[in-house]
């Protein structure tokens, strides 16, 4: 294993420790999402007698092609070549605690002057002042090519990095001076560097968190509940005696597990113990859950915006127009059953988990086992895609629990039932949208009303109980604070995207939205959710914008408007008004109100839909268009084409990014047209899958067009979930231009879609 | 019980319970790290493996049912230095984010290939049913098998 030890025996450098006491103080303190990062170069990039470059990150890969964009940037910013450079990723002994890798935060968080970006800056500096002193050049007579510095007047001038800097620490603080390379004379970044990953996952020789394997380790199956609130009343152990290779039987509170030496022999086990349970809690009933969450109290409200006109102004109003959504709870439903191996002896534990989060993970598994923070090692390991707070912490506390009550390490490789049936899903809605018009058809005040219910969600450093086995150990998930009213917004805000695109967005003097409705009111309330949530690629701001972005192509179709023309009417923002026209323009957009005219009521016709958002309110400009084709027999709905355009300031590798666009977009699809979490009054029942049925391999998907909008002057935005968030509308935008049928529920299933061809006038 | 398991051109001595889902031997007992655990139901592709020409879900195959045939896994088609032409369209196009399910994708494409050389694209669509991508790289994976199908032809 590359310890940062063996490195630096190797290499000669000294590395400044990230000290635990940061820890202990913050222990059961909430980490934010990007933690605390470091201000000392030594603990971002090392530099080998050989020149070889050892960069340290706490933003790890998931499958989206950040470990070689980080490789990019520090090649470049360092100004040596690419392979020259091994990325260190999230473990708690090596690296940065840089929070949680999610949120699309990694580009904003390492790419732009700060943390990993601002220390290869740094690096390359203090390189060059002190190649300035070797070389008795002045420094700005001195540039750095492939590890190298030269003098630009005399070529034999020059001196290595590693002549430079071998057998020294840099003893440097990053300097936020540090000059970062203009991205017009990139030659690293910015380009179509293949992934370093992926020969080794083509030919079966990439490392997953599932191939980890450490001597002497066991095998874990957890037996939850069977039943939603169902608590444990009995374990029988003797109901498995003489099981072959059984070693433990590990309950706690309501986790109940046992350890054998094999796999096979774990999931004998687990199917055979006898546990015996209290009945379940009971659920409310699935067919009419969008009713019970507008019902349900108490609540927690959140004004995110409120002018305090918008019922004066909409009763003043020429039209009004209302309008509401639906969407259900949706699962992370990751490729991969969650694996995680854990060692615990004594008072230590080290953790190979598919975490997005090592340092927080140290800390809340510290509190599930009674341990110092500062002796647990939480090292990352790929898994399959995770989404979101998908299976990884939780199965990381199930190997935990079982690798302590078994005393040895413990692999734990989930079912697909206990993945599908405990996971913290994506949040369910209920979006209520009214807007007032003028005599010429403009929108004046827009209001919006939603309800979304919340329970657990990441772990952080202090909340085990936010998932499943950390509840079932003891834990409560996070309190649920209602508020009701709601206070005034303090700042403007729009991490969730409940803001719509076209409004302004104050907030006391500061306006962040992207548009120029100025009476303007955003409400939301979160009530209990039976279920555990969690975020799930673009949590809350794809729900939101399914809502804000049918209702525009609603209204854009009641005034008989363009729905693109009527967009650009509303929108302020430069950025988002480019993607659109960029999308549009590529997609050959037929300009023209919803519904298509002449289209015929029966059999297969074909429409178009436009969608658009600032993600986040300020991290990435999206546009699509999506083209359909609708079987008005069946209800099936086959998308046929998505163009999409894509800012997010200036682009780290092309090809990555059309990869995370294309990926997003097609999620949105499988999303969109099929994804829906069932439930009966005990238990979900999406527990497969047949029954979470996702887009197979084998149908028939649309054909995806990606407009790289480079924006290098501008600051790094996030990528990876842009298209996700605009995708359902658009395709409810096409459906409606193709039949006139308007969808409001997500997913589109066939029935749902005849029931609207049905109701249409 | 003992089993002489011949897998990628070896012989591979194991001895574990008859039962035994082959997946996990060829995962556990030899370590093997193209056939993956997805769902344990023969639902996602991630286990297959390639016996007697045929694509088959080695997680719902118990050991014992294998006999002497020869188990090619994902491994046994090429190397990074030397892939097979399939994994090489694929490292080509960067046809996947996570990776986790390109060992169902390659070894089904790889098996109904063989027999079907001159497929249509539909048709080799169709031969992917009940295969998974969660990251939804659809379109690129299509175009990598594509690629390769079109060099088989030729």
């Amino acid at each position: 294993m590359n310890s940062r030890r063996q490195f630096l025996k190797t290499s000669g450098a000294l590395i400044v420790g990230f000290g635990a006491s940061g820890l202990i103080a913050r222990f059961g303190i909430s980490q934010g999402i990007n933690g605390t990062g470091s201000n000392q170069l030594d603990s971002w990039i090392a530099i080998a007698a050989d020149g070889s470059v050892t960069a340290y990150t706490g933003k790890c890969e998931l499958g989206h092609g950040l470990y070689t964009a980080q490789t990019q940037l520090i090649a470049e910013e360092l100004s040596v070549p690419f392979n020259r450079v091994k990325l260190i990723q999230c473990d708690t002994a090596l690296t940065p605690d840089q929070g949680t890798t999610s949120g699309a935060q990694s580009h904003p968080t390492n790419f732009n002057q700060a943390n990993l970006a601002l220390a290869g800056a740094t690096a390359r500096e203090v390189l060059i002042q002190r190649a300035a002193i070797r070389l008795n050049v002045s420094a700005d007579q001195l540039t750095a090519k492939d590890g190298v510095v030269v003098a630009r007047a005399d070529a034999t001038k020059r001196i290595s990095y590693g002549d430079l800097i071998a057998g020294q620490k840099f003893g440097a603080a990053l300097s936020t001076n540090a000059k970062r390379k203009p991205a017009t004379e990139w030659t690293i970044l910015g380009k179509p560097i293949p992934r370093i990953d992926i020969p080794a996952m083509a030919t079966a020789q990439f490392e997953y968190v599932h191939n980890v394997r450490v001597p002497g380790m066991l095998h874990g199956q957890v037996i939850r509940p069977p039943a939603v609130g169902a608590t444990l009343v009995n374990v029988d152990e003797s109901s498995i005696n003489g099981m072959p290779g059984v070693v433990k039987v590990v309950v706690r509170k309501n986790f109940v597990g046992v350890v054998a030496e094999k796999p096979w022999q774990a999931i004998q086990a687990a199917g055979k113990l006898k546990v015996t349970w209290t009945p379940g809690s009971g659920l409310p009933d699935h067919a009419t859950f969008h009713d019970y969450m507008r019902s349900q109290k108490p609540t927690r409200d959140t004004f995110t915006v409120n002018s305090k006109d918008v019922d004066e102004k909409i009763a003043g109003s020429a039209k009004v127009l209302k309008a509401t959504y639906l969407y259900p709870y949706q699962m992370h439903g990751s490729f991969a059953s969650s694996c995680a191996v854990a060692d615990v002896q004594g008072d230590r534990a080290t953790i190979w988990s598919p975490t997005q989060a090592v340092h927080p993970l140290k800390s809340s598994t510290a509190m599930l086992l009674g341990l110092r923070a500062e002796n647990v090692h939480v090292i990352f390991r790929m898994a399959s895609g995770c989404y979101g707070c998908n299976g990884a912490d939780t199965v990381s506390y199930d190997a935990a629990l079982l690798s302590q009550g078994a005393g040895k390490p413990v692999r734990v490789q989930l079912t697909r039932k206990d993945e599908m049936a405990w996971e913290n899903y994506g949040y369910a809605f209920v979006l209520d949208e009214r807007v007032g018009l003028d005599g010429a058809g403009n929108i004046v005040a827009w209001d919006h009303e939603a309800w979304s219910p919340v329970m657990g969600g990441r772990p952080g450093g202090n909340a085990p109980g936010n998932v499943v086995t950390g509840m079932l150990a003891g834990f409560e998930p996070a309190a649920f604070a209602a508020r009701s009213p709601a206070p005034d917004p303090a700042n403007f805000g729009n991490m969730s995207n409940a803001v719509p695109s076209y409004v302004t967005g104050c907030v006391g003097a500061r306006c962040g939205g992207t548009g120029k409705i100025a009476s303007q009111r955003v409400l939301t309330h979160n009530i209990r959710s039976p279920f555990f949530t969690g975020p799930l690629r673009s949590p809350e701001r794809l729900q939101n914008t399914f809502a804000h972005e049918s209702f525009m192509d609603e209204i854009a179709a009641a005034v008989k408007a363009d729905p693109v023309e009527y967009r650009l009417r509303h929108l302020a923002d430069p950025r988002l008004i480019k993607v659109l026209r960029e999308a549009t323009t590529t997609a050959n957009w037929d300009t023209r109100p919803s519904p298509r005219p002449n289209n015929s009521r029966t059999g297969v016709v074909t429409g178009r839909g436009v969608s658009c958002v600032l993600y986040e309110g300020d991290n990435g400009y999206c546009a699509v268009v999506a083209e359909v084709e609708v079987n008005q027999t069946t209800g099936a709905v086959v998308v046929k084409r998505l163009t999409l355009a894509n800012d997010c300031g200036p682009i780290s590798n092309p090809n990555g990014l059309s990869n995370q666009l294309e990926g997003g977009a097609l999620q949105g699809v499988s999303r969109a047209l099929l994804e829906e979490v069932t439930w009966d009054d005990q238990k979900v029942t999406s527990i497969d899958w047949k029954t979470y049925s996702p887009l197979h391999l084998s149908a028939e998907v649309p054909i995806i067009r990606t407009v790289l909008v480079n924006m290098p002057n501008e600051r790094a935005m996030g990528a990876g979930e842009t298209a996700v968030t605009v995708v359902p509308a658009a395709i409810a935008n096409a459906i409606f231009d193709a039949t006139g049928a308007r969808l409001r529920q997500v997913p589109f299933t066939p029935e749902r879609v005849k029931a609207a061809l049905a109701a249409r006038a | 019980m003992v089993f002489n398991l011949k897998v990628n051109g070896q012989t591979r001595r194991v001895d574990v319970d008859p039962t035994t889902p082959l997946l996990d031997v060829l995962s556990d007992d030899l370590e093997l790290r193209g056939p993956k655990f997805g769902c344990g139901l023969g639902q996602c592709g991630s286990c297959t493996v390639i016996t007697k020409g045929e694509a088959i879900r080695s997680c719902v195959t118990p050991v014992s049912s294998i006999g002497n045939s020869e188990i090619t896994t994902l491994e046994g088609l090429g190397t990074v230095e030397k892939p097979h032409a399939l994994q090489k369209a694929f490292i080509d196009e960067q046809a996947m984010q996570c990776g986790f399910c390109v060992n169902g994708v390659i070894m089904t494409a790889k098996a109904f290939l063989d027999k079907n050389p001159t497929a249509s694209p539909s048709q080799i669509r169709q031969a992917m049913s009940g295969v998974l991508c969660r990251c939804a790289a659809h379109m690129r994976m299509m175009s990598a098998i594509q690629k390769y199908a079109t060099e088989v032809k030729r």
